[in-house]
């Protein structure tokens, strides 16, 4: 029981999907300008992970193993995120049209966000379980969203901040992500598990 | 080799087929963003934008046919507003387009009026009263200053003229000045 | 005497210098009617009263020469007798040193009034005594100046527990009201007792700062004295702590009576409403006495040599004020209201309006320019300070942004610009000025919503209206080609009818008739020999006849096609 809540945790803090896997930064980036937006985007990539990484363990055990297929794993998985992602993006336009048009491309992208084709291909070289899988898929998504809502309000202050002209915009946004990952780094010391 | 093709043609139709009854299960119908727009725009209804009023280009936008980019009267503000709900880059306004002027209204100069109604079928907002030969005016408080009377006028007898400010619109300066020693000295 | 009455806080607030003592020394004096008086119409929160009177008009002491316009607003008045000279834009005491239109008097020096009577509000509907009042031209006088009319109105409670009168006078320098409540306490008194009938209002606490125990005891014999008359002690005196901004309506309520009105409610929700000490005295003169509001007391201080309190009729020049007091010659500025909420004037010669509290002269020496501003620290001093419990970094650091949204949510619109962070930021930052700034940028903004949404609605009614004229066009168009084409239809049918067929009735006629005739001459057509015939010749045709008869039955079959 322990070790599930480890793999949350772990992937919410520890080893967090943005700030120490520097994995999906495209979106991060991307999305972080405003907290509303920043919390429907994680929400769709918390979905969208989750599910991603149960296809694809599903997919890899029972499709690709049996039949001798492992070569075929990067193809399938991303066939699969694909299709979550487009139904996603069905969801969101019929829910919060708003929300479908302020994402903009970046709900496509989650596509090719490298974290949800990354967890997944890490669960499978971690050999997770079913249930392991979509726990951490889950943390790790949980992880992400909570960089991209901590980053979004760090940047809706920093709107308002008197930053030297050069270092306005993404400049500013990069140096302070650079530190949030510094920060999240000192989470490092909570890991026993690993 | 034939067993790839068969599994990833399998994951094909089956996540094709998943997608296809999603599509028909979360139409969309309507547009909520128009109008979210919409009330961005200043609604001259000029038509400076290449739309004939603000909700063309409203729809135009929210279609993604048009940039948020081509109106004059909303000026640099309604820029940042349309690129805020967006979550579009802001850009500067387009030149082809016009340029930001102060806001202004039409008037007549009523000896010259030789009240042939072309401004008053001009105006989209209805702001220009008057009849066929019978002198013509605006109710300033209507007018949008979109210029559109202008250019049908034959004698060239409105003029558009900038609104001055009075007491009761007067705004507080923004009280960041740039620090400069000399200024002080003199001070 | 009154039992002691339980006082709350209210948070925040600072303790500047009162500088007060300066214009206390003397008693109210009657300042000179000026040579020439400047009243704007505006004076007012609300609309602009429309100017009653036209250059070259007489006017008396008192008669209206600005009627009020729209729901909020209320009425001017001329201050004295004398002749209108113009109706002009002039220069207004207002920071932004722009005009508005003002009725330019020049006295004749005989003050004539106009007929005064009372007006008797107890067998006057609420509706006439608001009407009234509003005529009067009635406002706050604590420098609010919103239309006291609209606030004696109990509200949807129909009646309030408390009537709050306010004589705290937090702000330095002023002291106007505290020589107003030493000198005519019991008017003040009178005035209150109006106030509270006409809003039903149970008890009456009258909030002076401690820092005034003269006015604190002129109150407490005249309200005493009203007390003993009604055989009750619903009038209180109670004495507050001296902090600034005590005086302020909000925190003086809630120091009185421990009921915060929360943002977005009225006072009268709660039962509660407050006033001026200066408008319980405008009150009372407008009702009792039937005079409108003409003039108010207003203090001189700062640096001038002789600060005191003057009743100043209403258009007088400040400059003229200031003349009387002897103003010191390093003075380089005038200032409407005290030094924390002031309003800078752009010259001198602005007239003083019901607003004018205080006509506050300074100069660089008094008021040292502000040291240069400083990056805000985020010490939290503002935030410690805020008497209506806001949090004045975060609305400081939104309005500098110009992200008025945001500073909107940090309820903005509750600051009533007292000057409490500004006076404690150690990085010296002008917050005040910032929010001002926000509020008048918010406000621009709502207008301009408004206009478009007006224009949208005008716009959407012109493409309706157009839309419906087309439709009437083409159901005019297809009426009348529909209509054409019945009517052609039946102009034809009229025409062949009796043209057409009977055309061919002639022609059959004709054709018949010819028939007809050539039928008779057939007929008739007797060979000429057969006439005057013998018997033995007529014998003889018969014969023939008989014969010809016979073959022509014999040859009947043959001929029957010609038949």
């Amino acid at each position: 029981m322990t070790s599930y809540l480890f793999i949350v945790l772990g992937a919410v803090l520890v080893n967090n999907v943005v700030f120490v896997r520097i994995l999906g930064l495209c979106p991060f980036m991307g999305v972080s300008k405003k907290l509303e937006t920043a919390v429907g985007m994680g929400a769709a990539t918390t979905f969208v992970l989750t599910m991603a990484c149960g296809a694809s363990y599903v997919i890899d055990r029972w499709l690709l193993i049996p039949n001798q297929l492992e070569y075929l794993r990067t193809l399938s998985f991303i066939v699969t995120i694909a299709a979550i992602v487009q139904l996603t993006e069905l969801v969101i336009q019929k829910t919060s049209p708003l929300l479908h048009q302020v994402l903009g491309i970046y709900l496509p992208l989650i596509t090719t966000n490298c974290a949800v084709l990354g967890i997944p291909l890490l669960n499978v070289s971690l050999r997770h379980n079913f249930l392991e899988s979509l726990l951490f898929g889950f943390g790790s998504a949980v992880g992400f969203t909570l960089a991209l809502i901590l980053f979004a309000g760090i940047r809706e202050r920093l709107e308002a901040a008197d930053v030297p002209i050069h270092f306005r915009g993404t400049a500013i946004a990069m140096i302070t992500a650079g530190l949030m990952s510094l920060a999240f780094m000192g989470f490092a010391g909570l890991d026993k598990y690993k | 080799m034939f067993e790839a093709i068969l599994v990833m043609a399998l994951g094909a139709v089956v996540l094709g087929a998943a997608l296809g009854y999603a599509a028909v299960r979360f139409r969309v119908e309507g547009d909520p963003l128009v109008e979210k727009i919409d009330a961005i725009l200043p609604q001259t209804q000029c038509g400076q934008c290449g739309f004939p009023g603000c909700k063309p280009y409203a729809q135009a936008i929210a279609k993604g046919e048009a940039d948020i980019n081509c109106c004059p009267p909303g000026g640099d503000e309604g820029i940042h507003k349309l690129a805020d709900l967006l979550g579009r880059e802001f850009k500067s306004l387009s030149a082809e387009h016009g340029i930001e002027k102060p806001k202004s209204v039409a008037v007549i100069d009523e000896q010259r009026c030789i009240g042939c109604t072309l401004c008053i079928q001009a105006c989209p907002v209805d702001a220009i009263v008057g009849a066929a030969k019978q002198m013509h005016t605006v109710v300033a408080p209507q007018c949008t200053g979109c210029e559109l009377c202008l250019p049908p006028c034959p004698v060239d007898c409105i003029s558009m003229q900038p609104i001055g400010e009075s007491v009761e619109t007067w705004k507080w300066k923004y009280p960041v000045f740039k620090i400069n020693p000399t200024q002080r000295e003199a001070a | 005497m009154n039992a002691v009455q339980r006082l709350f806080g209210f948070h925040g607030g600072v303790k500047p210098a009162y500088n007060k003592e300066a214009a206390t020394g003397l008693p109210i004096a009657v300042a000179p009617t000026p040579t020439l008086l400047v009243i704007p119409l505006h004076q007012s929160i609300g609309g602009i009263p429309r100017p009653l009177v036209k250059a070259g008009d007489r006017v008396l002491k008192g008669q209206r020469i600005g009627g009020a316009d729209g729901n909020v607003s209320s009425a001017v008045h001329a201050s004295t007798s004398g002749t209108v000279v113009a109706v002009e834009m002039r220069l207004m005491p207002h920071t932004s040193g722009l005009s508005a239109l003002c009725v330019v008097i020049e006295p004749d020096g005989r003050d004539e009034w106009i007929p005064r009577q009372p007006f008797d509000f107890r067998s006057a509907t609420p509706t006439q005594t608001r009407d009234y009042l509003r005529d009067t031209g009635v406002v706050g006088l604590g420098g609010a100046v919103f239309p006291s009319y609209l606030k004696l109105n109990p509200g949807k409670l129909g009646k309030l527990h408390t009537l709050v009168l306010n004589g705290a006078e937090c702000e330095p320098f002023i002291t106007c009201d505290d020589l107003l409540m030493r000198e005519r306490a019991e008017t003040i008194i009178k005035g209150t007792l109006i106030m509270r009938e006409m809003l039903s209002a149970g008890q009456v606490l009258i909030g002076i700062e401690d820092n005034k125990p003269q006015a604190i005891a002129a109150m407490e014999v005249a309200a005493q004295a009203a007390n003993a008359a009604a055989g009750d002690s619903s009038i209180k005196v109670v004495p507050v702590p001296t902090r600034y901004p005590a005086g302020g309506a909000k925190q003086l309520m809630r120091v009185l009576t421990g009921i915060e009105v929360p943002h977005g409610k009225r006072s009268t929700d709660y039962g509660l409403q407050c006033f001026n000490v200066g408008t319980a005295y405008a009150i009372y003169e407008a009702i009792a006495l039937g005079q409108p509001l003409i003039s108010r007391i207003v203090t001189v201080a700062g640096n001038v040599e002789r600060a005191r309190n003057y009743e100043v009729l209403l258009g007088t020049p400040m400059r003229d004020l200031v003349a009387l007091c002897g103003p010191l010659p390093d003075t380089d500025r005038v200032i409407m209201g005290g030094p924390m909420m002031g309003l800078l004037m752009p010259n001198d010669e602005v007239p003083v309006v019901k607003a004018a509290n205080c006509v506050l002269v300074g100069s660089r020496k008094l008021f040292p320019p502000p040291p240069p501003e400083m990056p805000c620290i985020r010490c939290g001093e503002c935030a410690k300070v805020c008497p209506s419990d806001l949090q004045p970094f975060e609305m400081y650091w939104f309005s500098r942004a110009k992200i008025f949204g945001k500073a909107q949510e940090y309820n903005l619109f509750d600051c009533i610009e007292c000057g409490c962070c500004a006076y404690v930021c150690p990085s010296r930052i002008p917050l005040v000025d910032y929010y001002r700034f926000a509020k008048s940028e918010i406000w621009a903004r709502e207008l301009e919503n408004e206009a478009a949404d007006v224009a949208r609605e005008r716009y959407e009614f012109r493409l309706l209206r157009e839309e419906r004229e087309k439709q009437e066009k083409a159901a005019k168009l297809a009426a009348k080609t529909a209509a054409g084409r019945e009517k052609a239809a039946a102009a034809l049918a009229e025409v062949e009818q009796p043209a057409v067929t009977p055309e061919q009735d002639a022609k059959k006629a004709l054709i018949a008739a010819a028939l007809e005739r050539a039928r008779v001459q057939k007929a008739q057509a007797h060979p000429e020999n057969t006439s005057n015939l013998t018997p033995q010749q007529q014998a003889e045709v018969e014969a023939i006849e008989a014969r010809r008869a016979e073959i022509r039955e014999m040859a009947k079959p043959h001929l029957r096609q010609d038949d």
